[in-house]
């Protein structure tokens, strides 16, 4: 009988997990919390740094996780877990073999830095608001007219203590200079400003897109923090910053302000880990072996991660991670059950 | 009556007001040396820099403002540079920086 390992996610990493497990004869089970598969990635527009629309990396996961007859529980919600099964929320108990932890991330509430005046100003939005308005197919001002310039702010719920996000998000800084290009080629009027404190360009192509949004679309990336962000009367947003490369405090009127918001560790990490016997890193994040041989093991025997409940990922590392994890779980089970 | 001096004056402020900076020449700049916006601020110029080794003429900076379109003073200072070029040897996005102080003094010159 063909072992059986709970899923707990249904996003990029839970499916591609699922997919490698029932190719190598064990039998997945996704829980997720949602009514549908797809996680954090679902409703996005485009990917970096090739532009790749998210539906053609997403549909086909889905797709192939319906044509394999993979159980999926929705709507459900992992209460805890443990080497030998999980509990819902309902107090049903999935007996399993292993476990696959694929929960993911949190986006950081833009909320919580008030000084940006998101939900209180209408032309301040998200990097995530942005996609979503994108993938709609009509990025307008909050009265349907065109942004003639825009500034994008990088770092907001990452790489600061005031809102106990001291890590880096990893992702933010290449969707910032992504979503320029996008802006800048859907408004070439448009004068677009990315204000950074590091451009962090880490994957294949992240640089050349960097340079290309500088030289060929001309995007202004100033270094600096915006610090605040006001409305004025005509509802445009006027921010102040530092050019901290000519060493001048700045300021600007825009018609726009996108906030690039960082991805944070859930909140129920803490409870789940405690159950399970688990620990955290100090981010909130799950915590593995190390970051090597044992990337996407636990401290027990038997559970295993996926994806960004260890850490913010790209989706590209998400899914090569997933088939990491399915091969270490084939291990694990061929040692433990089959001797 | 003298008017008593009572120490105080009027400074500018000294905050770049990109709402109403022409920017103008800083675009006409750009346009004709686009790989100017690639700079990643990280100084080898200034570090390279002859003139900058025996004044504070800072060759990052000067070109920084003028992206921001902050002209007053630049065409002054640009005299500093002695054309030595070897801030163009260094530079790791391989801009035209000797070619630049040459482009902004121009496109300032009539300023």
């Amino acid at each position: 009988m063909a072992h059986r390992v709970v899923i707990v996610g249904g996003g990029a990493a839970g499916m591609q997990t699922a997919l490698e497990l029932k190719s190598r004869g064990i039998e997945p089970v996704i829980v997720e919390r949602d009514i549908e598969l797809g996680g954090k990635a679902r409703g996005w527009y485009k990917l970096f740094p090739s532009f790749t629309p998210a539906g053609d990396v997403m549909r086909p996961l889905a797709e192939r996780v319906k044509r394999e007859r993979i159980r999926c529980f929705y709507g459900q919600e992992v209460t805890e877990f443990a080497p030998d099964g999980v509990i819902l929320r309902s107090g049903e108990r999935i007996p399993a073999d292993a476990v696959v932890v694929a929960t993911g991330f949190t986006l950081f509430d833009a909320h919580r830095k008030q000084e940006y005046g998101y939900g209180l100003y209408d032309n301040v939005l998200t990097s995530v608001d942005l996609e979503r308005m994108m993938n709609s197919g009509a990025v307008t001002l909050a009265d349907g007219s065109m942004p003639r310039r825009i500034a994008i702010l990088h770092c907001v719920g990452s790489r600061d203590e005031k809102v106990c996000q001291k890590h880096c998000s990893k992702v933010c800084c290449i969707t910032g200079v992504k979503q320029a290009i996008e802006l800048k080629q859907m408004f070439p009027e448009a004068d677009i400003f990315n204000f950074y404190m590091d451009i962090r360009m880490f994957g294949p192509g992240y640089e050349e897109l960097y340079r290309e949004a500088q030289e060929r679309h001309n995007i202004h990336f100033v270094r600096g923090r915006i610090s605040e962000a006001a409305e004025t009367i005509n509802k445009r947003i006027q921010i102040k910053a530092e050019d901290t490369l000519t060493g001048r405090p700045l300021r600007m009127t825009v018609d726009m302000l996108v906030l690039l918001v960082g991805m944070s560790a859930n909140y129920e990490n803490a409870e789940l880990a405690k159950r399970a016997g688990l620990e955290l890193s100090p981010n909130g994040f799950f915590r593995t072996v190390d970051s090597f041989l044992g990337a996407v093991r636990s401290q027990r025997e038997g559970i295993f991660f996926a994806g960004a409940a260890t850490a913010p990922k790209s989706l590209a590392d998400t899914l090569a991670e997933a088939s990491l994890t399915a091969s270490a779980v084939d291990e694990y089970l061929k040692n433990s059950f089959n001797k | 009556m003298s008017t008593l001096n009572f120490g105080y004056g009027i400074n500018r402020p000294r905050a770049i007001d990109l709402d109403n900076n022409d920017l103008r020449k800083s675009n006409a700049i750009i346009a004709e040396m686009p790989e100017l916006q690639a700079c990643i601020g990280c100084g080898s110029c200034t570090a390279s820099c002859t003139a900058g080794a025996i004044t504070n003429f800072n060759f990052r900076k000067l070109h920084t403002a003028v992206r921001r379109g902050e002209y007053r003073g630049v065409y002054e200072e640009l005299s500093k540079c002695m054309l030595c070029g070897k801030c163009r040897l260094v530079c790791p996005r391989g801009i035209n920086t000797r070619g630049l102080v040459m482009l902004i003094k121009r496109k300032l010159g009539d300023f």
